[in-house]
């Protein structure tokens, strides 16, 4: 169950502006962005995206801005329409759709979070959370409870009756992601759904996703263009530059073996000890061994390995997954492990920028 | 012998010119020049006229005079008028049937009934005790100089047109929103509608209704007066949040949904600008249409300029400013809440 693919995008394509489809050869014999734009007046939206969404996880898609995110999450209800590939949706061609048939699927499968709220202005809080239920002729004495059920959820008791513009923009995010709930929906669409909020805020805000997605095992495509926010969040963490998907995986490993100058440029600034796991660093060796100076679950961060040592390079930590040895950790690997790769070299830095 | 017979000549045409000459009715200008003996080449190069149909027809009779421009379109609406009429006036007639009701009821309601009633609608719509005062002060005001009758008539007239503008006038301009076409043909009519003269509207109106219906003016009041809800229902509709549209798709919310749910009431503060506009438009033209036996205060000046009763004008004029104010601070009250409700 945990591998089942929800959402499989393959070869998409998207080009802006009049002939897309002419404008489609030149991208297929590789012309780039630039040269698209300047040759030929089309804009390159995405390019040969192919992403598998597990069910149940959350996939982060990240990229600095215009560099396709929004663009390419509206492909997969469809607000946008590719140029070419596919979009598969539980094994049914999103693409094939008629009207009726999106329609069902934007009110039943998946639900979406916008950066800017996009709540209704002249509805009440409770009002804009029943949204989806609204829509599909749910009569107000029946959605009342359950919008009400998913405001509180969000941490929103006692503000069904106030309008958008009373509610900080926090608030407001809260009331979108309840909207988002109260639907239902296996799928939840966030474009830049915290980006607009303050820090602290934003915090809370992951935190609270968090906490809901233990609950809910819903599948999230989550898009940021802030890198301690895809790490926290990412159970897959897809790279988009310009267009093009340039590495995704799981987070750690991209951490540990980024692909591209441009991701250890991105990467560099990050603070490792608290993204990167154990379980990254670790050797797998599960025999006995003398000499170790306690364990550590493997899901820890390597800070917490640092604070247990106390800076002592000589130490080797027994790795446990669920009480069970797994590896072994030694600190003089972990401070390895905390300079960023070799990939980052100087020189490489130089030309990615 | 005239300035362009050379043209004439030199193409060839001279017979056809004089076969037509003796048919060709006399203009003014004829005249004028018979009686001077003026029918003459310009004397000097200075002199030389423009080409216009009035100098070629002196040099041919053939070639059609000036005049037969007018007389050609008043010949034409002539012929299309009977037909119009069939059409129009069954189309119409409701119209007249309303502007009769409305007068006759705001006519025989007694006053003691018909103001507080008034001052109730501008408290529900304004919800200010100030305003809903000093409604009634004026009202008081006018009905205390006996001029209660007239400003009834004239505010039944606003009522209805300003209505019918209204369930008209959005439709309209909801389509406008909806379409690039149809908003391309529809905006040079808009604009000719509102900068057209208001006594040109009368003229072809005059011809296709009798004077004596209400329908007339009702006519003219309303084409005069839709302009603004029309224009304003449009930009409001195409003026609305792209983003707050993107959610409403993204939830799956149907066209129909869609207008009825989101553009319309965040549209709502630009069609009350609009409706604000069309009723104080209505009440422009309602005076002038006075001149076309729409009754009311416009009478009233009317007879202020005929008779040379400058006090009856005076104040005629003061009462119709009067209803200006009231009817624009009570559509502007309205228009205030609207806003509150929508602020982001
Ligand atoms: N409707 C459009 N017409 C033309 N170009 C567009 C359109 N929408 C997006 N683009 C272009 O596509 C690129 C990706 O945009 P977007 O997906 O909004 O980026 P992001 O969300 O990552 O900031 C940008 O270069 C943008 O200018
Ligand atoms: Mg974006």
């Amino acid at each position: 169950m945990s591998d089942e693919i929800k959402i499989s995008i393959r070869n998409l394509y998207k080009i802006f502006g009049p002939e897309p489809e002419q404008a489609l050869e030149h991208v297929r014999d590789d012309m780039d962005k630039t040269e698209l734009l300047e040759a030929h007046g089309h804009v390159l939206g995405l390019k040969d995206i192919s992403i598998d969404m597990l069910a149940g996880k959350i996939t982060v898609i990240m990229g600095l801005s215009g560099s396709g995110k929004s663009t390419l999450i509206r492909h997969l209800n469809r607000l946008i329409e590719p140029t070419a590939g596919e979009v598969i949706v539980d094994g049914e061609d999103v693409l094939a759709y008629d009207e009726t048939q999106l329609r069902e699927l934007r009110r039943e499968k998946m639900s979406m979070v916008f950066q800017h709220f996009a709540l209704l202005p002249h509805r009440t809080v409770l009002e804009n959370a029943a949204t989806p239920l609204d829509v599909v002729g749910v009569p107000r004495s029946e959605w009342e409870d359950e919008a009400r059920k998913w405001l509180e959820r969000v941490g929103l008791e006692g503000q069904d009756n106030q309008h958008p513009h009373q509610l900080s923009g926090g608030m407001q995010q809260r009331v979108g992601i309840a909207r988002a709930l109260t639907s239902n929906s296996d799928i939840m669409l966030m474009d830049e759904a915290f980006s607009a909020l303050d820090p602290l805020i934003r915090t809370d805000m992951q935190n609270l996703l968090l906490a809901l997605q233990e609950e809910l095992h819903k599948t999230i495509i989550f898009i940021t263009h802030d890198l301690d926010e895809a790490l926290k969040l990412a159970d897959h963490l897809v790279i988009l530059k310009d267009g093009m998907v340039i590495q995704q995986g799981e987070p750690q490993k991209i951490l540990m073996h980024p692909n591209d100058p441009y991701i250890t440029d991105f990467i560099s600034d990050i603070n490792r000890a608290r993204v990167l796991r154990v379980r990254s660093v670790m050797e797998p060796e599960s025999g006995p061994r003398s000499g170790l100076a306690g364990e550590v679950d493997l899901n820890e961060n390597l800070e917490t390995v640092i604070a247990m040592s106390g800076g002592d390079t000589n130490l080797s930590y027994r790795v446990t997954k669920e009480g069970e040895p797994v590896g072994i950790l030694s600190v003089k690997k972990l401070v390895r492990a905390l300079v960023p790769s070799a990939a980052s070299d100087e020189g490489i830095r130089a030309k990615a920028s | 012998m005239a300035s362009y017979d050379f043209l004439f000549n030199a193409l060839g045409l001279r017979d056809w010119c004089d076969a037509g000459s003796s048919t060709a009715p006399m203009s003014m200008a004829d005249l004028i020049g018979k009686t001077k003996g003026a029918d003459a080449p310009a004397a000097s190069f200075w002199d030389f006229p423009f080409p216009s149909m009035d100098a070629l027809n002196h040099a041919c009779g053939s070639f059609p005079q000036s005049r037969a421009v007018t007389k050609g379109l008043e010949d034409g609406f002539l012929s299309i008028k009977d037909g119009m009429s069939v059409v129009l006036d069954p189309i119409t007639q409701p119209l007249s049937w309303f502007l009769e009701g409305a007068l006759w009821l705001f006519a025989t309601t007694p006053w003691w009934i018909m103001i507080p009633l008034m001052m109730l609608v501008v408290q529900l719509v304004a919800r200010s005790v100030a305003l809903t005062s000093f409604v009634g002060g004026c009202i008081a005001l006018l009905a205390f100089i006996d001029y209660y009758e007239y400003a009834m008539q004239t505010l039944a007239i606003i009522f209805v047109c300003a209505t019918i503008c209204v369930v008209i006038g959005v439709p309209i301009g909801i389509a406008m929103s909806r379409s690039d076409k149809f908003q391309r043909i529809a905006i040079p009519i808009l604009d000719m509608l509102q900068t057209l003269p208001t006594f040109v509207y009368l003229i072809p109106l005059i011809f296709l209704f009798s004077v004596t219906e209400p329908k007339l003016y009702g006519i003219a009041i309303i084409l005069y007066a839709i302009v603004p809800v029309i224009r304003l229902t449009n930009l409001g509709i195409r003026l609305v949040d792209e983003r707050v549209i993107e959610a409403a798709d993204a939830f799956g919310m149907t066209s129909r949904q869609k207008l009825l749910r989101v553009q319309i009431p965040l549209a709502l503060p630009n069609i009350m600008a609009g409706v604000n506009q069309t009723i104080m438009m209505s009440l422009a033209m309602v005076v002038i249409a006075s001149l076309v036996s729409a009754p009311g205060l416009g009478v009233l000046v009317l007879r202020g300029i005929r008779n040379l009763e400058l006090g009856v004008g005076l104040v005629a004029g003061l009462g119709i400013v009067l209803l200006a104010v009231i009817l624009d601070r009570v559509t502007k009250a309205a228009l205030a809440r609207v806003n509150v409700a929508h602020q982001q």
